[in-house]
């Protein structure tokens, strides 16, 4: 983009006055591209779709709807299902009627969206099925503000009291039939850029997740700047498939979509993603590293199983994509052999891939939230994906900062996105300040003040630093979690779990050592390639427990701890932070048990106190500890798995090489 | 539960007897499979067939879908004696049936297994069908329809293009359902359905014949040997013993009843 744009005065620009709030932005899209599609879901094997004019009667109707089931102005209702146009319009329909929606993670167990519908004092409750509306309904004596719960899917609901229990395509249905357009017309028109647009609770990696209150401006006028930046259109499409309860989705579904006014896809089922990715072909993706960790190691596997003369094809052209690839995608100069061979390639194998990949017409793909591994991003980039980085948090309306195209890099997070001021403090603590930063923590006056000043700086907890010559931001780890060990020297354990997760074998890292003598780690197989591995090398296994433990994947693991401990000795500020011990966990780190976060961020203290007695055989130098885990299953009850785990001891590379606990 | 057509406490409807089996006996040479056993089916009722190994169940169930003839004894179905019939004719008075040994068309897709269950529901000549013209195509879009409704009620978007033959077994098992609702049974009889699944394979099926019974009011005879599964589930269970009836009620009677302790578990009661 020109650097008029991305200059942060221009980001600061008001937003017009008729495209300040969502009910306005609906309207503003039915007038310029009424008849072009808005929203597509598959449904009965077949894409379905709303141009802009059929969503905006279905919103209206919808909204009118809930009036008539008496939802006032200022109401908060919580959302609960996958993605789909129905909530997505939904949300809308709520903001027409004054009141405020509040997406809540669906995969949360009874117990947390208690919490959640609580604290917000949901009156109404709009919920995908059954299984979403028995969790409600399993806590509704909790929750006194709760009235009335609308459901999508009625499929085992015909027969449940229906005094406060209301089927979508009926409210639907009454609000058509209704006169009150007066009275949602007076609401549209008492919002205004500063009224609340949405609510979203973080998940948090430490206490109760928090409500933050997010305006029409910070939202609206984060994705104007952010659409603007990657010159987004009415031509774009997503898919949409992450969960809409992240800051993330809001913003790309909702913010953008309405802003630019392109198409919202969403998938048949999560299980069918994959499959509807291929089939719709965005032009605009995101998603988190994981996700296309998980992607390359698939492609990995099919390609081991794959012919000789495909797998020689595919090594060949992959190690050219490497070399050139990037550097095309940057618009540097390439030699005319390396392009002719390079459109050899596109033909061959990078355009079937990334067809078979559903990324042929990615124009712009973004990737956020934790580290990716620099082979990956390569991978990507390499195939003529314009895979970019972003670093964002809920707090900000997800942009801080974010990669122009042709400054693409895999260690940093790109320079201050459209708006937004940075700064560093002593500490090494970044801060920010933008259009996006939110309102407040919904009845949380001390947490808001403790994270965002008078003047509007927010604090993001995450340690970085500005490179001097390129300006790009580089984020170390969690200020929180960097640390000093017992010797005082630097502790960041997130760098080095960074490093070991770039192997696909190892899904998940946690270190420990802070005021420790020295580092250990908590490894996760990653069941999938791990799984492949053992296949191929004849080796038998019956459960997780068992593959997890077994003698072959210990020498894999220790490999590549190793390899991991002479990267980092490379760099004199974090050798401490080498691993010494290591233990291969019996089980999957999960969000369910409460070591993960919905958004899969490891929660450190959670963990510490769970795996206490694993933590102290890695430091008292045992070769095996015996331990009892809790584990939480989807429906919510609970058992328990014994484990005898092996420790192993791995290389240190350098003079500071201590033996554990002698 | 016998008695008059009523209201169950969940809700569902369970109306008149629609399937009635009065005395029957059925032999193979010199070995009695199943004696003297008389038992109905209510419309709209889930109704189990128990009994260890060797009882007599599945011979039962080939008798109530007409491909075993018995010797002696009567059936009725919907207030009419049935004549011994072929089992496309069966098929045809809406009654279909799932396998205990899965029997589903291994290479193909399950779009195309579960389509395959809509045959009775086709009309147009087979010269229409091969050219995809005019009434065939119509009914074709509209039985493709009513398949991806069960597709979507089975959760198996995921695999609508998958071979059956790659699937696991609990999906197979899924897929065999999904091709015997095709028909749009009034009766659906389902022989040993969590047979060889784990638990949680066992849950989600048990969840599927409930929703059935629940969404399409679709009456259920199914036989099991997992009791556990079929008290939590069944309206009435009947239990088999040699090919002989041992018992006849609600699950909680059924349970209670000494001759069943006996069969099952092979120990005195008190």
């Amino acid at each position: 983009m020109t650097d008029d744009i991305a200059s942060s005065k221009d980001g600061r620009r008001a937003l017009p006055a008729d495209r300040n709030t969502f009910p306005k932005l609906l309207a503003h899209n039915i007038a310029r591209h009424g008849d072009r599609p808005a929203y597509r879901e598959k449904e009965y094997g077949i894409w379905q779709s709303w141009t802009w004019a059929q969503a905006g009667a279905d919103i209206h109707a919808f909204a009118k709807g809930l009036i008539g089931l008496g939802l006032a102005p200022g109401d908060y209702v919580a959302i609960i299902g996958r993605n789909r146009p129905a909530f997505y319009q939904a949300m809308v329909a709520i903001q027409c009627a004054g009141a405020v929606p509040v997406p809540v993670y669906q995969d949360a167990v009874a117990e947390e969206m208690a919490y959640v519908l609580d604290h917000c004092g949901a009156r109404f409750v709009i919920a995908e099925d059954q299984e979403q509306v028995d969790k409600v309904l399993e806590i509704q004596d909790r929750l006194p503000g709760l009235e009335q719960i609308v459901y999508l899917d009625a499929r085992g609901l015909r027969k449940y009291d229906h005094t406060h229990l209301h089927k979508h395509e009926e409210v639907m249905a009454a609000g058509r039939a209704s006169d009150n357009d007066t009275d949602l017309e007076r609401r549209q028109a008492a919002l205004g850029p500063d009224s609340t647009c949405v609510m979203l609770y973080t998940s948090g990696t430490t206490g109760r997740p928090k409500g933050v209150v997010l305006s029409n401006a910070n939202i609206i006028m984060t994705a104007r700047n952010s659409a603007e930046f990657d010159a987004l259109g009415p031509g774009d499409s997503v898919l949409a498939y992450l969960p809409m309860a992240w800051v993330g989705d809001f913003i790309f579904s909702m913010g953008q979509a309405y802003w630019a006014g392109f198409c919202v896809a969403c998938p048949e089922s999560h299980m069918t993603m994959q499959h509807d990715l291929r089939e719709i072909g965005p032009s605009y993706f995101f998603a988190p590293p994981r996700f296309f960790e998980g992607l390359l190691t698939n492609v990995m596997i099919r390609m081991e199983d794959a012919g000789r003369v495909k797998k020689w094809l595919f090594d060949r052209f992959m190690k050219l994509a490497k070399r050139v690839g990037p550097a095309m995608l940057d618009g540097h100069r390439v030699g005319a052999g390396d392009r002719l061979a390079y459109r050899l390639g596109e033909a061959l194998v990078y355009g079937p891939l990334k067809n078979t990949l559903g990324l042929s017409r990615v124009r712009v793909g973004y990737t956020a939230g934790e580290a990716i591994g620099p082979e990956i991003f390569e991978f990507y980039r390499g195939l003529g994906i314009n895979l970019k980085q972003l670093y964002g948090q809920t707090e900000a309306s997800v942009f801080i900062t974010q990669q122009h195209d042709g400054e693409v890099r895999a260690d940093t997070v790109g320079t201050p996105s459209p708006g937004v001021e940075l700064r560093i403090d002593d500490s090494g603590e970044v801060f920010y300040r933008s259009p996006g930063v939110f309102v407040e923590y919904f009845k949380n006056p001390d947490s808001t003040a403790g994270t965002k000043d008078d003047s509007g700086w927010v604090a993001t907890g995450d340690a970085g630093f500005i490179e001097p010559d390129t300006g790009h931001l580089r984020i170390i780890d969690r200020a929180k979690d960097v640390g000093k060990m017992a010797d005082e020297r630097m502790f960041a354990p997130k760098y080095v779990e960074n490093k070991l997760k770039f192997y696909p074998n190892i899904l998940e890292a946690v270190v420990f050592g802070a005021g420790r003598q020295m580092c250990c780690a908590f490894l996760n197989i990653d069941l999938t390639a791990v799984g492949n591995w053992a296949e191929r090398n004849n080796i038998a296994y019956a459960s997780y427990q068992e593959l997890a433990a077994h003698p072959r994947v210990f020498e894999m693991f220790q490999a590549h701890v190793e390899e991991v401990n002479a990267s980092v000795a490379q760099d004199e500020m974090l050798a401490g932070c080498q691993i010494h011990r290591f233990v291969i966990l019996h089980k999957q780190l999960d969000a369910d048990d409460g070591e993960l976060t919905r958004t899969q961020k490891v929660r450190r203290r959670i963990i510490e106190e769970k795996y206490a007695d694993i933590i102290a055989a890695l430091y008292d130098g045992s070769q095996q500890v015996s331990t009892e885990t809790e584990v939480t299953y989807e429906d919510g009850r609970k058992g328990t798995i014994k484990a005898t785990l092996e420790i192993r001891d791995a290389k240190v590379a350098g003079a500071e090489n201590r033996m554990a606990a002698e | 539960m016998d008695g008059p057509p009523h209201t169950t406490p969940d809700g569902r409807t369970i109306g008149d007897v629609v399937m009635e089996m009065r005395n029957i006996t059925l032999r193979f040479g010199g070995v009695t499979a199943i004696k003297d056993i008389s038992f109905d089916i209510r419309e709209g009722e889930i109704r189990a067939i128990i009994g260890p190994n060797g009882a007599g169940k599945s011979s039962m169930l080939n008798v109530i879908n007409g491909f075993y003839h018995p010797q002696e004894g009567e059936i009725w179905f919907r207030g009419q004696r049935r004549k011994p019939m072929k089992p496309h004719e069966i098929a045809h008075q809406g009654i279909a049936r799932t396998f205990q040994n899965i029997a589903l068309f291994r290479g193909m897709s399950v779009l195309d297994n579960i389509m395959t269950g809509r045959f009775t529901r086709m009309r147009a000549p087979w010269w229409q069908q091969a050219v995809w013209a005019g009434p065939a195509e119509r009914e074709e879009v509209a039985n493709r329809e009513v398949v991806e409704r069960i597709i979507d009620f089975l959760e198996i978007q995921a695999i609508r293009k998958t071979p059956v033959s790659r699937l696991p077994y609990g999906l197979q098992k899924r897929v065999e359902l999904g091709r015997a609702l095709a028909a749009e049974p009034k009766l659906l009889l389902l022989d040993e359905p969590m047979a060889g699944m784990n638990v949680e394979e066992k849950e989600d099926m048990s969840r599927f014949i409930l929703d059935v019974n629940d969404e399409f009011g679709t009456t259920i005879a199914l036989i099991e040997h997992d009791m556990g599964v079929v008290m939590d589930i069944s309206d009435r269970v009947v239990v088999m013993d040699y090919g002989a009836k041992i018992g006849d009620g609600a699950p909680e009677e059924v349970r209670a009843n000494p001759a069943v302790i006996d069969a099952y578990l092979g120990v005195a009661h008190d």
